[in-house]
């Protein structure tokens, strides 16, 4: 962790952030920057609480403690008021697509720009049309419900409506898993673009360390709702952690246990 | 375990569970109220919640309205007064059955339908996107049904007012022998407003209570598929609870204006 660090007020400053379930701990004192116009991935085992902290952000969970700041303004207990309008800069991919299957494909990439943004049906619908293409997607999917679709459709046409209203800040939770080899590097690609071309921040989370590389400016591992590592991409195969270590090379022995009973 | 504290979990468990649903109803409320108001959706409602629980409605309401007529007759001959089954009828269906049965029918069929609808929306983290696509879901989701409930059930309770009469008409006529229009003249002969207005009144605030269970429940809804069944069962149980409670207080309001 040797670049230079900005002073600038980064886009995300998450302190110390606690979060937990009834007796369990999820978030455990969570710390993480996401400077302004870069794409932090976040790395990490399955249940080590990646998920919650996206929605924590979002205001979707409730941390006890901790602090998280958009743009240098507090949300966590902010009033409904002021946090529609933290999330209206947001788009977000959630890890199980939650599409609106009362409303077809089209309908719910446009509905950011519909409802959220007063567009009128017509012009949204282009709009969808066009985020639909980008993901690979031709318009006759764009008139089926999204019962119609495949898993890995599902998710394009989540990561379309994510990137339909150009947000300023988009979360993308596991954007390429279930995804073919060839796709999923399209949607790398598209991720990029994002950040170079709209200028997004973005916050994405996976465990597809091709895809890491790919789209990270900056990588951070977390570990028992702990930030245990956090650098610029290019540091992520010698960064001196074992658990980083393990965790890119994909090892089963190593700092982080497995909860399974060998045989 | 403690009896002491069970009861003192159970208690504040039950102060939580007030508590939400207070706040729960005065959100449901205020976006039903303030603007923007999505006359689409409500619209849509409207058709799923009322038209389409017509027929059910429309046959409890003819089945009721024929048994009362039998029932009365019975009863009243035993004092001479089976000129009473008319005017008994009408009473009873607009005052009491024709909404009570009616919003009851509806309990199951909308209360159900809301919880699982806005339940599997809960669990599949459909609400949750909702919010991060700028769309409140109060206003989006909760709203609009409560609106189309509320308005609905008084039009859908008074064709089932009608139809009830009509099935205690047809009794009337063809079985017990009145003749047709002195059955009719005794309908409306005793007939009074309040008779319908009550009734009207209570299938209001029963449509209120079914979509707010229903919604409730639904987003309160947790763990998949077994949290959406449990939700939907106690969208139906407790709409029925209320419904059968607020009746008793509504009968009890026009009684003391009387
Ligand atoms: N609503 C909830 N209620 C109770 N526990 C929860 C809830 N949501 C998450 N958890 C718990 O929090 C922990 C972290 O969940 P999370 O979804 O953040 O995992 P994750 O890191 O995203 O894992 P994965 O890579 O498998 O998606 C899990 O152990 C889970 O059991
Ligand atoms: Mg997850």
């Amino acid at each position: 962790m040797s670049e230079t660090v900005s002073t600038a007020v980064p886009k995300i400053a998450m302190r110390d952030v606690q979060k937990r379930f009834g007796s369990k701990v999820v978030l455990d004192g969570l710390t993480l920057d996401v400077p302004r116009g870069q794409s932090v991935v976040v790395i990490g085992g399955s249940g080590t609480g990646k998920s919650v902290m996206l929605k924590c952000v979002l205001g979707l969970l409730k941390p006890e403690k901790g602090s998280i700041k958009v743009d240098g303004d507090e949300v966590i207990g902010m009033s409904p008021k002021d946090r529609e309008k933290v999330l209206r800069k947001f788009g977000m991919l959630f890890q199980g697509s939650a599409l609106f299957d009362s409303l077809k494909v089209w309908e719910n990439v446009a509905f950011g720009l519909i409802q959220g943004r007063g567009m009128d049906r017509g012009a949204a619908k282009k709009v969808a049309l066009d985020k639909l293409a980008q993901v690979g997607l031709n318009a006759d999917v764009g008139n089926l419900s999204p019962a119609e679709l495949s898993g890995g459709m599902q998710k394009r046409v989540a990561l379309a409506r994510a990137i339909a209203a150009e947000p300023e800040i988009i979360f993308f939770d596991e954007p390429t898993t279930g995804l073919d080899p060839i796709m999923a590097d399209v949607i790398n690609d598209l991720i990029k673009a994002c950040v170079q071309r709209l200028g997004a921040t973005t916050l994405s989370i996976t465990h597809d360390m091709a895809s890491a590389r790919k789209i990270a400016d900056r990588v951070a591992m977390i570990y028992k709702g702990k930030i245990v590592w956090e650098g610029a991409v290019a540091e992520v195969d010698h960064s001196g952690n074992d658990y980083v270590d393990q965790f890119i090379n994909g090892r089963a022995d190593g700092p982080i246990r497995m909860e399974v009973r060998r045989a | 375990m403690n009896p002491l504290a069970v009861i003192g979990h159970v208690t504040l468990e039950f102060l939580a569970q007030t508590g939400r649903l207070s706040r729960f109803t005065a959100s449901s409320v205020s976006h039903s109220f303030l603007p923007p108001i999505y006359l689409r959706l409500i619209m849509r409602q409207m058709l799923a919640i009322g038209w389409f629980s017509l027929p059910v409605v429309g046959l409890t309401a003819l089945f009721t309205g024929m048994v009362l007529a039998l029932q009365i007759y019975i009863g009243s001959a035993r004092f001479n007064a089976e000129s009473a089954v008319a005017s008994i009828v009408v009473i009873g269906i607009t005052r009491e059955l024709g909404p009570v049965l009616g919003g009851l029918m509806v309990a199951g069929r909308v209360a159900s339908a809301l919880a699982a609808e806005i339940g599997t929306m809960r669990v599949t983290e459909q609400i949750d996107a909702l919010t991060t696509l700028s769309t409140n879901p109060f206003k989006y989701l909760v709203a609009p049904r409560i609106i189309a409930a509320t308005l609905t059930l008084p039009l859908l309770i008074l064709i089932a007012d009608i139809i009830g009469v009509m099935g205690g008409y047809l009794i009337g006529t063809h079985k017990l022998g009145f003749n047709s229009g002195t059955y009719l003249k005794n309908t409306f002969d005793f007939m009074e407003t309040v008779d319908v207005v009550s009734g009207l009144v209570k299938a209001a605030v029963f449509g209120f209570i079914v979509a707010l269970m229903g919604c409730y429940h639904g987003f309160h809804s947790k763990g998949g598929a077994q949290g959406v069944g449990k939700a939907t069962t106690d969208a139906v149980v407790w709409s029925s609870i209320l419904i059968l409670t607020a009746d008793y207080f509504i009968t009890e309001l026009f009684f003391a204006g009387k």
